[in-house]
């Protein structure tokens, strides 16, 4: 709990973002609410299309202001950030938080070298010159691990493997020192092998540079290695927020029971069959007025036509009908039981 | 025919299989470098089996998968499947050979035609091979349907109409038109989210209870492929590393690339408890493999036999086989 006593980094309320389509306005996320506090690992899971991505980009402003309605409160150090005008919410993005992209080769352009790219980056938020920028490059390579940054620092994005591509955009999020870092899939397009390198180079820079990290994924293996609070997000809802043990532990709503139980163990007897989560994601469009997971839930009941209640247990909470009393029994019914030992 | 316990006789055997590729060739004579994407490999795949064939980006996995169902020429070894040899048929020789084996691909939607309906594509295949005729193909395509869990008033739709999900379910039911005996998917689920992933895996099952089948099932990821297969063979840059039965590879990885690999997988289950082996650096360019072990110069256990003689492919218990020097226990 040391975590709670850091002052609050990132306080998102009431996020609402919808999108206009031909058929009218669609709402992609729904009143969503999380925190950071300094230093803290936050993880958003969720599936395609839960609208995990697209909560960060609005938050960012990186959202197409023209075709996108965000409503909701962000505040970032204490001061609100959604109404900023994009030439401040520049200053603020890439210098005090840094985003790091799920695929590095849109992330860097093609036509220029990985050093010019990161000493553009620091030359647009502070005032130094391009050979001491380049300079800083070829250091922040070394600490992001490339073995030869010297060189590696004049080198093409074609001219890197995937993982090293993946560490120059690390570095180059790391540029200015941010003090959150904001990663959406950073390792979904590496190898495992790959994947355990990069994992644990974002858990030594938070160590090393204190930086808050959001870290957006669809793996729960991923999670479970470096979050300590974890968000669950389904149908542009955050349908389970707490620590990540407790999470993993006892999780309380029946999606997030799904998901573990849709992952085939690697370690200890085999399944016989997978419990998958009959149906699929609804779109946008087609999300139900009440419970967005109602249409897929084994336990959905005429109440999740409404708008559920949010269940609290500790610090962790859910956005479920399923009340204390009945929860245990559901879930050693959902999730086979090694998994809750 | 005689009382011994049969030896059950490999549907699929390939042996020295070579695939090479040649890139970088310009109009002068003698240009171009020389990539082997699949590098003398053996392998047999037995009835009603799951071989899975496990590795990184860049092992070779699928190009291996592709030679096995002849989509690429082999460049070199030997291949026979349900005792024919077919290294080297042609497109007509083949022509019967494909309503025997058949393919799946990871992306449902690159796979599929955008313009044509589902009951055409799926009646095209029943047409060439000359499978039904008159109102029988109307009564398959109802029962193919059936088969991988879509609705029969979907054969009216076009790709775009369906999910990721049920996409992939119809390039299974594709595949499954010929009434094949074998079938290699490569990667068929990595492209589909977990709860519709788990899905798929069961549908894969179930079909090969119900009707017979012998998968080759292609994927990176290691959890899925311990859950579908009977047995695994791991692939390291063009070569096997490691093959053997599900459960005891798993449970007791022989070769060091196997145990990192197994190693670095983030698990969700049982979390924090497992100890890892932190590779270093990447898989190499298959255009200039490292002489010697593949593997060399990744391996926390190299010693210098490792670097310049290349280890075979060798037996060290039943069913179980190793290329390394220095097999771990």
């Amino acid at each position: 709990m040391v975590q709670q006593d850091k002052p609050i980094l990132l306080d998102v309320a009431g996020l609402s973002v919808s999108f206009a389509s031909d058929r009218g306005l669609v709402q992609a996320v729904r009143d969503v609410s999380f925190r950071v506090h300094e230093g803290e690992i936050l993880s958003i899971v969720g599936e395609s299309g839960s609208g995990k991505s697209v909560t960060l980009l609005s938050l960012l402003g990186l959202h197409d202001r023209k075709a996108t309605r965000v409503e909701g409160s962000v505040s970032f150090r204490g001061k609100p950030i959604l109404d900023l005008p994009a030439s401040q919410m520049r200053a603020i993005r890439g210098r005090e938080i840094g985003l790091i992209s799920q695929d590095p080769m849109t992330a860097l352009t093609p036509v220029y070298t990985i050093g010019w790219q990161i000493a553009e980056q620091i030359r647009a938020h502070e005032n130094i010159s391009a050979r001491a920028a380049h300079r800083r490059a070829i250091e922040l390579l070394g600490e992001v691990g490339l073995s030869n940054p010297g060189e590696a620092v004049d080198r093409y994005p074609h001219q890197l493997s995937g993982g090293m591509r993946q560490r120059a955009v690390i570095a180059m999020a790391l540029s200015c020192n941010p003090v959150l870092l904001v990663a959406d899939e950073p390792t979904t397009a590496l190898d495992v092998t790959v994947q355990a390198q990069v994992i644990d180079l974002l858990l030594r820079l938070r160590k090393d540079f204190g930086s808050a990290i959001i870290l957006i994924t669809h793996d729960m293996g991923v999670v479970a290695e470096v979050a300590e609070q974890v968000a669950v997000m389904y149908a542009g809802r955050i349908v389970e927020r707490g620590r990540t043990e407790e999470i993993f532990s006892a999780p309380l709503h029946p999606y997030t029971w799904g998901l573990m139980a849709s992952i085939p163990p690697l370690t200890g007897p085999r399944l016989t069959k997978l419990r998958s989560i009959p149906g699929m994601p609804p779109t946008p469009e087609t999300v139900p007025d009440g419970c967005g997971f109602a249409p897929r839930c084994a336990f959905a009941r005429p109440i999740c036509a409404e708008r559920p209640p949010l269940q609290k247990v500790g610090g962790q909470a859910a956005l479920c009908v399923i009340d204390d009393a009945e929860r245990p029994a559901l879930r050693r019914a959902a999730l086979p039981q090694e998994e809750l030992a | 025919m005689n009382a011994e316990m049969p030896v059950p006789k490999p549907l699929l055997t390939a042996r020295n299989l070579t695939k090479n590729f040649v890139v970088g060739k310009t109009i002068r004579p003698g240009s171009g470098r020389v990539l082997h994407a699949v590098d003398a490999i053996d392998l047999d795949v037995y009835p009603t089996e799951t071989l899975g064939l496990v590795g990184e980006s860049g092992s070779g996995k699928s190009t291996l998968g592709r030679c096995l169902t002849r989509l690429y020429d082999i460049t070199a070894g030997d291949l026979t499947f349900d005792g024919q040899d077919i290294a080297k048929a042609d497109a007509a020789a083949l022509k019967p050979v494909r309503r025997k084996m058949q393919m799946i691909f990871q992306d449902p939607s690159a796979s599929l035609n955008p313009r044509r309906r589902i009951r055409d594509m799926l009646s095209e295949v029943l047409h060439v091979h000359r499978i039904r005729e008159g109102a029988a193909v109307e009564e398959r395509l109802q029962e193919l349907m059936e088969l991988v869990g879509l609705r029969r008033e979907y054969l009216d739709r076009y790709p775009h109409e369906f999910s990721g999900g049920q996409r992939q379910r119809i390039g299974i039911a594709r595949a499954l038109a010929v009434e094949p005996k074998l079938i290699v998917a490569d990667e068929p689920v990595s492209a589909l989210d977990v709860s519709v992933q788990a899905q798929v895996v069961n549908l894969f099952d179930e079909l090969r209870e119900r009707l017979n089948l012998t998968y080759v099932f292609i994927a990176h990821d290691l959890a899925v492929v311990r859950h579908v297969s009977t047995r695994v063979a791991v692939m390291y840059l063009g070569s096997i590393a490691e093959t053997g039965e599900t459960d005891a590879l798993y449970a007791k990885p022989h070769h060091p690339y196997t145990r990192a690999l197994l190693s670095a997988i983030p698990q969700p289950h049982n979390r924090g408890k497992r100890e890892r082996i932190l590779l270093a650096g990447e898989i190499p360019s298959p255009l200039s493999p490292p002489p010697g072990c593949k593997f060399s110069t990744r391996c926390p256990y190299a010693k210098d036999i490792c670097r310049e003689q290349r280890p075979q492919l060798a037996a060290i218990e039943t069913g179980r086989k190793v290329a390394c020097h220095f097999p771990l226990d």
